[in-house]
């Protein structure tokens, strides 16, 4: 008999089948020694600070220019990690997938997933497979969680302070528009890639050379307003930010243009956002821009004691407004 | 010939010398008025501009803005709302409409949260989707909540035309087009109003063309500036006004002549022409009744046409806005969104108890997301 193409409930049984897709897919993608042990869970030499960190992808469609739902399953939980100045170490991994989805998909998406893990060097060292009646979710959603060892301690929200520079990685916005570009609806023909990327390795550059770095943060759903706004609140400060200093690319302010988005508000999954002391600010962005993937770094603004709990966008011709967190679903505008 | 980019069509429209420079013109023109002037940006995405630019903080004191009823989310009253959502719970129905129209709130709740509980509800970024909802779903019946002013008519006219040329039995349509000059009638028809200009909204132009505000002009002796939604766009647009107004003048000027002729898209409007005709009467969120104010699809595509079909299940009790929301006011331009007691307390986007809060064009939704910095 043909071997299935397609996923059934009975690789999710616990029987032959889920023995054989997962020791055919999952175990020779995520090779180690930790995996291979195959006990009820995995056994690891932590020391230190470790940070901790779980996040579920559920993303539609779950190819993208740029990557797929598995590199950003991974580079999302490492990136957690790299943000809180950690190494990311292990990870685990379970997929929720709807009965019926091409197990050729699955095989690229996890490969995908075993080339990103090289990025930082973290491994899967263990996982959980469920396979749910066709219609109980939307082909495949993935959970990843992570620990990894924190090196330089107190990198944190409650660190950033009044005078503080503001750095941003990138160009922002290009996950949000390349996924929407992507969805079925708008049919736009872009050779827009998605940000989707690890950072650790940028992240380590700059722990290496003893950058004093105050907060960290991936500007994920939510954009880099959501960052922002999140730290005024829980620093208790302002922050100001110049709008011509915020790198945006063509495609993505097109995107913007077409459906009445704004840059700051979408979603970005490689790009990321640090506050540091003003006299650490252009030694930081050399390291970056020096570092792929971040050649327009740039200092975007300040961290401020005015205006508490708020971040204030200054306009090139003098005026300003509030940089409000995004709301609600990603609407277009109607007319 | 070098490809044009996107960037190239609006970094002029946005350029920081350009918009110091019309600010320093609109006030040197604005000392030399006698009395202040208060345009009316009929059209939602004006007031858009204007809050996310910071224009006010360029302008003098004696220009004002007051925010019109050009939102196609914020006119609708809860009752349509009431029928869409009572359209969306009938079995077997799918409900398709556009973007922010999910979330204005009905007496029963919003769209959205129809959709939470278990309604087919599908927000679509053009009208023509629900073509494609309409042929892949034979077995169900696809409604189009209509919504828009001018600007957005057509394309449902193009809808409906695709949907009779394939044949399309089992997509219906919930009209709610509006028409923009007798909004602006209703507004001036107030012995209160303070508006003595209006920045004409121009994507309703490129349909209908120039011509529709003339008589604006010459019933109520106000400039009418049809204008385009960048910053420069209206920062001239302003001037023009100004000028007008220094000078003595009410005419009808077209700042927006890059895609704005006096006659407008005639193939659009003979689209239009083909399936729709005007109401007697359509109410308005906030402004009550308007008479001819909106359209209906004409009597031989009543087979389309949602509201004859399911009669006898829409409610249609009128229900007025929450007791302390000042939306009417704020459309009719007596009031201004932080005049109203429960603008940013009570009413936020994420709880709006008016449309004004809903639409990102509402005017209160513009207050709140970009206005307030001291």
């Amino acid at each position: 008999m043909a071997k299935p193409t397609q996923i059934q409930l009975s690789h999710g049984g616990g029987g032959r089948e889920m023995a054989e897709l997962i020791g055919k897919i999952f175990f020779d993608a995520f090779d180690n020694p930790i995996l291979r042990r195959e006990e009820d869970a995995a056994a690891l030499n932590l020391s230190g600070q470790t940070a901790f960190t779980t996040d579920s992808f559920t993303v539609a469609p779950l190819f993208f220019q740029g990557g797929d739902i598995g590199k950003l399953a991974i580079a999302g939980t490492v990136n957690d990690l790299a943000m809180m100045g950690a190494e990311p170490q292990y990870l685990s991994c379970g997929f929720i997938i709807e009965e019926g989805f091409e197990i050729d998909k699955l095989k690229t998406i996890v490969s995908s997933m075993a080339k990103e893990l090289e990025k930082s060097g973290a491994h899967i060292v263990c996982g959980d497979t469920k396979v749910v009646p066709k219609g109980c979710a939307d082909g495949l959603f993935i959970n990843t969680t992570g620990v990894g060892r924190i090196v330089r301690p107190g990198i944190s929200v409650r660190a950033i302070q009044p005078g503080d520079a503001v750095i941003l990685s990138r160009d922002i916005g290009r996950h949000g528009a390349a996924i929407l570009t992507a969805r079925e609806g708008l049919e736009l023909e872009s050779e827009l890639t998605s940000d989707c990327a690890t950072l650790w390795p940028v992240v380590q550059q700059l722990l290496a050379a003893n950058i004093d770095i105050h907060a960290m943060r991936d500007a994920t759903r939510g954009g880099i307003a959501a960052v922002l706004n999140e730290w005024t609140k829980a620093a208790n400060v302002g922050i100001d930010v110049e709008e011509k200093l915020i790198p945006v690319c063509d495609e993505v302010r097109g995107v913007c243009e077409l459906y009445g988005f704004e840059p700051w508000d979408l979603a970005n999954e490689g790009t990321f956002v640090i506050a540091l002391p003003k006299q650490a600010a252009e030694a930081a962005v050399e390291i970056m821009q020096r570092h792929g993937g971040c050649d327009s770094a740039a200092i975007i603004g300040t961290v401020s004691d005015e205006h508490a709990g708020k971040v204030v966008l200054h306009s090139p011709w003098g005026s300003k407004r509030y940089l409000e967190l995004p709301q609600g679903e990603l609407l277009p505008r109607i007319c | 010939m070098p490809e044009l980019q996107l960037k190239q069509l609006y970094d002029g429209f946005r350029d920081p010398e350009t918009i110091n420079e019309l600010a320093r013109q609109i006030k040197q023109w604005a000392s030399q008025l006698t009395e202040p002037v208060y345009m009316m940006e009929v059209c939602g995405g004006h007031t858009h501009t204007i809050m996310k630019y910071g224009l006010p903080q360029l302008l003098p004191d004696n220009i004002h803005f007051i925010h019109g009823p050009g939102c196609p989310v914020c006119i609708m009253p809860k009752e349509r709302i009431d029928q869409a959502a009572a359209l969306a719970s009938i079995d077997d129905v799918i409900l398709v409409t556009l973007g922010d129209m999910i979330r204005v709130p009905g007496s029963q709740g919003s769209l959205a949260q129809f959709r939470a509980k278990g309604c087919d509800i599908r927000p679509v970024y053009q009208p023509l989707d629900a073509l494609k909802i309409a042929q892949e779903n034979p077995t169900k019946t696809v409604i189009f909540f209509a919504i828009g002013f001018e600007t957005s008519t057509p394309m449902t006219a193009v809808l409906l035309e695709q949907a009779e040329k394939l044949g399309l039995e089992n997509l219906l349509f919930h009209i709610n087009h509006v028409l923009v000059p007798p909004a602006i009638d209703a507004v001036m028809a107030d012995q209160e109003t303070k508006v003595n200009a209006f920045i004409g909204p121009s994507h309703v132009s490129v349909i209908t063309g120039s011509k529709i505000y003339q008589p604006t002009v010459d019933k109520y002796h106000t400039p009418v500036v049809i204008s385009g939604f960048e910053p420069v766009d209206v920062m001239q647009s302003i001037l023009a006004i100004v000028k007008q107004k220094v000078e003595g003048r009410a005419e009808l000027e077209n700042q927006y002549q890059r895609a704005v002729t006096e006659q407008g898209n005639l193939v659009a409007q003979q689209k239009v022409d083909k399936f729709f005709e005007v109401r007697d009467s359509f109410r308005w969120r906030g402004l009550g009744p308007i008479p001819s104010s909106a359209l209906k699809l004409l009597s031989e595509f009543a087979h389309r046409d949602a509201e004859i079909r399911f009669a006898a299940r829409l409610p249609v009790k009128e229900i007025d806005d929450h007791k302390a929301c000042q939306c009417g006011d704020i459309l009719r331009g007596k009031a201004n969104p932080k005049d109203c007691k429960v603008f940013g307390r009570g009413c936020t986007p994420q709880t709006p108890l008016g449309s004004c809060m809903v639409s990102s064009e509402g005017a209160c939704n513009a207050y709140y997301r970009y206005a307030g910095v001291e």
